[in-house]
């Protein structure tokens, strides 16, 4: 519990000890005393990715009923399911630092906690299924290894199961991909189109350049981010180009050649106006997102109600039972 | 700092793919299952019966996932996707057999079309010739619509596969050892939450009779008797419904007692000349669901997936 001592000689004490754990790269755990900053910038980051996670789960689920084999059907719904769990993970990661789900879900409604940009991008067709695996949850394994060995213990507990998780659905979306280019010429050009729709989000998915990323320095101070954008962008896209090599498709980035003298790849920007306009909720599919989650979460109320009552209605009939005929009052 | 970005990509290009839960190896989902239909069964029956225990696994399945993203909370939206999950699984195989058992039942695609039989057959086939019962194809409706739903349909199918167990043909055997674990889970999530919702709220106990009185016209033909289920229950391959009609009812009227609603006094849904879904005569939902399910595939009749 955070904790605002009279004394500023405890609060030092308290300080100095954080600092020393941080410095140390051990974890703070949810009873450690922590700055008031520390815990917001961790509700907000953990809060953010499991809206992620939730949200995520629209744009391939549109797809489960449509999936062309039974084989790929189990397969997408397998892997939606794992992207609710992890938004559970995320969701109880962030109830030990005092924030509920429901307040979670209700500033996400609001529109006061945000979520990946990459969700409000549509899904056009089957190869989506494929180049999300590859290319988004490529670039969110990434951005989230390194999150295994954040500072905050829960949160860096839930981000290895994550990872491992995130690792098959990049595998089954790469595999998708690679069948597809082996099936007719209208699959292969599916494929391609997909790649090219998704490869400039995918890039943005890292956020903004470090020069411009507010929360950057203070977050990798804390250990609670452990790489800067760029160099995990850079990472990124020298790990996909051989990987789109082997697949046969071409990444749509003119200026996009290995750069001996650096030891990696040049790539051109992304369209750093149209990531601002998407995070500002002006995307292709910001207003059906939400709309589709306040509509599930709205249409769920009577259920929700409806066991807690039956909840608390069951808890007072064994409390009545257990006290006995004469000890009702005092069960209560 | 960061060499443990390495392993998550090793294995992308090239590498084993055993460690990977979805490699381009398994292919056959009746691989290592002795596939020969037992003497003196009619082929033509074993695939059409296999057809109606699948094509009811792969229709509801096809209905709980449409509850995917749209649960009422988080832990419900995953015990959704399981239940589809489980039902996909077991139309899988059943639909694999029917190809197996009879290689005619099986729609004809482009020559040289890598399509597998169990997907010609989920994804090629018109709506009459779907042998699911009608309860599983009605539109969704709210959360208590899908619970009622479930129960309904669990409860019979559990008592029937509980009984397939025994059956001469190994796969169909094989299939509901398998299914009777994952039915009894099945029903148990759904019966559970019947009893929420009839013990819940006023609305929420309104919302379950509701559902109850819809779908409970359909809940006879779970236990009605096709001529190939009784042909096939003597051969002692499959099982004649109507011989789990005590157990359903019986299981059935303990939740409704148990939840203290009333059983429902409604008459079972008509049939068209006799004929049901049993019979490939179905509800005007079928086509519909259909007409989602099989878009992709059958723009690509000679994709690879």
């Amino acid at each position: 519990m955070t904790t605002t001592p009279a004394e500023p000689e405890l609060q030092e004490r308290l300080q100095a000890g954080f600092d020393a754990t941080i410095a140390r790269n051990d974890r703070i755990e949810p009873r450690d005393w922590m700055p008031d900053d520390y815990r917001r910038t961790l509700v907000r980051q953990i809060a953010q990715h499991a809206h992620s996670e939730i949200i995520g789960m629209q744009p391939e689920g549109a797809w489960i009923g449509r999936a062309p084999s039974l084989r790929r059907k189990a397969i997408l719904l397998a892997k939606v399911q794992d992207e609710a769990g992890h938004g559970l993970y995320l969701y109880s990661a962030c109830e030990t630092l005092g924030v509920s789900r429901i307040e979670l879900t209700e500033l996400l409604l609001a529109g006061r906690q945000k979520y990946s940009s990459i969700f409000n991008y549509p899904t056009l067709s089957y190869a989506d299924v494929g180049t999300i695996g590859w290319l988004v949850d490529g670039a969110a394994i990434c951005n989230q290894v390194p999150l295994c060995r954040t500072s905050y213990g829960p949160y860096g507990r839930a981000m290895i199961r994550i990872c491992k998780e995130e690792s098959f659905h990049q595998r089954q979306g790469y595999e998708l991909l690679m069948t597809m280019m082996r099936g007719t010429d209208a699959q292969r050009a599916m494929v391609q189109e997909s790649v090219d729709r998704f490869w400039w989000p995918s890039l943005m998915m890292f956020g903004p350049p470090d020069g411009e990323s507010p929360n950057s320095a203070r977050s990798m101070a804390w250990g609670v981010k452990r790489n800067s954008n760029d160099e995990l962008r850079q990472r990124f896209v020298d790990m996909t180009v051989p990987q789109a090599d082997a697949l046969g498709v071409t990444l749509p980035d003119p200026d996009l050649r290995w750069n001996e003298e650096r030891g990696h790849h040049d790539f051109g920007d992304p369209d750093w106006a149209e990531l601002a306009a998407v995070i500002r909720g002006d995307g292709p599919c910001n207003a059906e997102r939400l709309r589709h989650r306040r509509t599930a979460h709205e249409d769920g109320a009577w259920v929700r109600e409806a066991a807690s009552a039956f909840a608390s209605r069951s808890a007072e009939v064994a409390a009545s039972a257990s006290a006995g005929p004469s000890g009702g009052a005092g069960a209560r | 700092m960061n060499d443990d970005h390495g392993s998550v990509f090793d294995g992308l290009i090239g590498g084993d793919s055993a460690q990977w839960a979805f490699g381009t190896d398994f292919e056959d989902p009746l691989a290592g299952v002795d596939t020969t239909v037992p003497d003196g069964v009619d082929h033509a029956e074993l695939a059409a019966y296999c057809l109606m225990l699948g094509d009811d696994a792969l229709i509801m399945s096809q209905r709980l996932s449409e509850w995917c993203s749209r649960a009422p909370d988080l832990e419900e939206d995953i015990a959704l996707a399981n239940i589809a999950l489980d039902l996909l699984g077991q139309a899988r195989l059943l639909l694999a057999r029917a190809a197996a058992a009879d290689p005619v039942v099986v729609p004809a695609l482009p020559e040289g079309s890598p399509v597998p039989a169990e997907d010609a057959l989920a994804f090629f086939r018109d709506a009459g010739q779907f042998g699911n019962v009608r309860l599983a194809e009605v539109a969704n409706g709210d959360f208590a619509h899908v619970i009622v739903r479930l129960l309904l349909f669990s409860v019979s199918r559990l008592a029937l596969l509980e009984r397939l167990r025994a059956s001469i043909d190994t796969v169909l055997a094989h299939v509901a050892a398998k299914g009777v674990k994952e039915l009894t889970y099945h029903r148990d999530w759904a019966a559970r939450w019947f009893l929420t919702l009839a013990g819940g709220t006023e609305e929420s106990r309104r919302r379950l009779v509701t559902a109850l009185g819809d779908l409970w016209p359909y809940q006879p033909e779970l236990v009605a008797t096709h001529p190939v289920e009784l042909s096939l229950a003597r051969a002692g391959v499959g099982v004649d419904p109507a011989t789990t009609r005590a157990e359903v009812d019986g299981i059935l009227d303990q939740v409704f007692a148990m939840s203290g609603v009333a059983r429902p006094d409604r008459p079972p849904l008509e049939g068209e000349g006799g004929r049901t879904g049993r019979h490939g005569t179905h509800t005007e939902a079928l086509s519909g669901l259909l007409a989602e399910m099989q878009v992709v595939a059958r723009a690509h009749p000679s994709g690879r997936w």
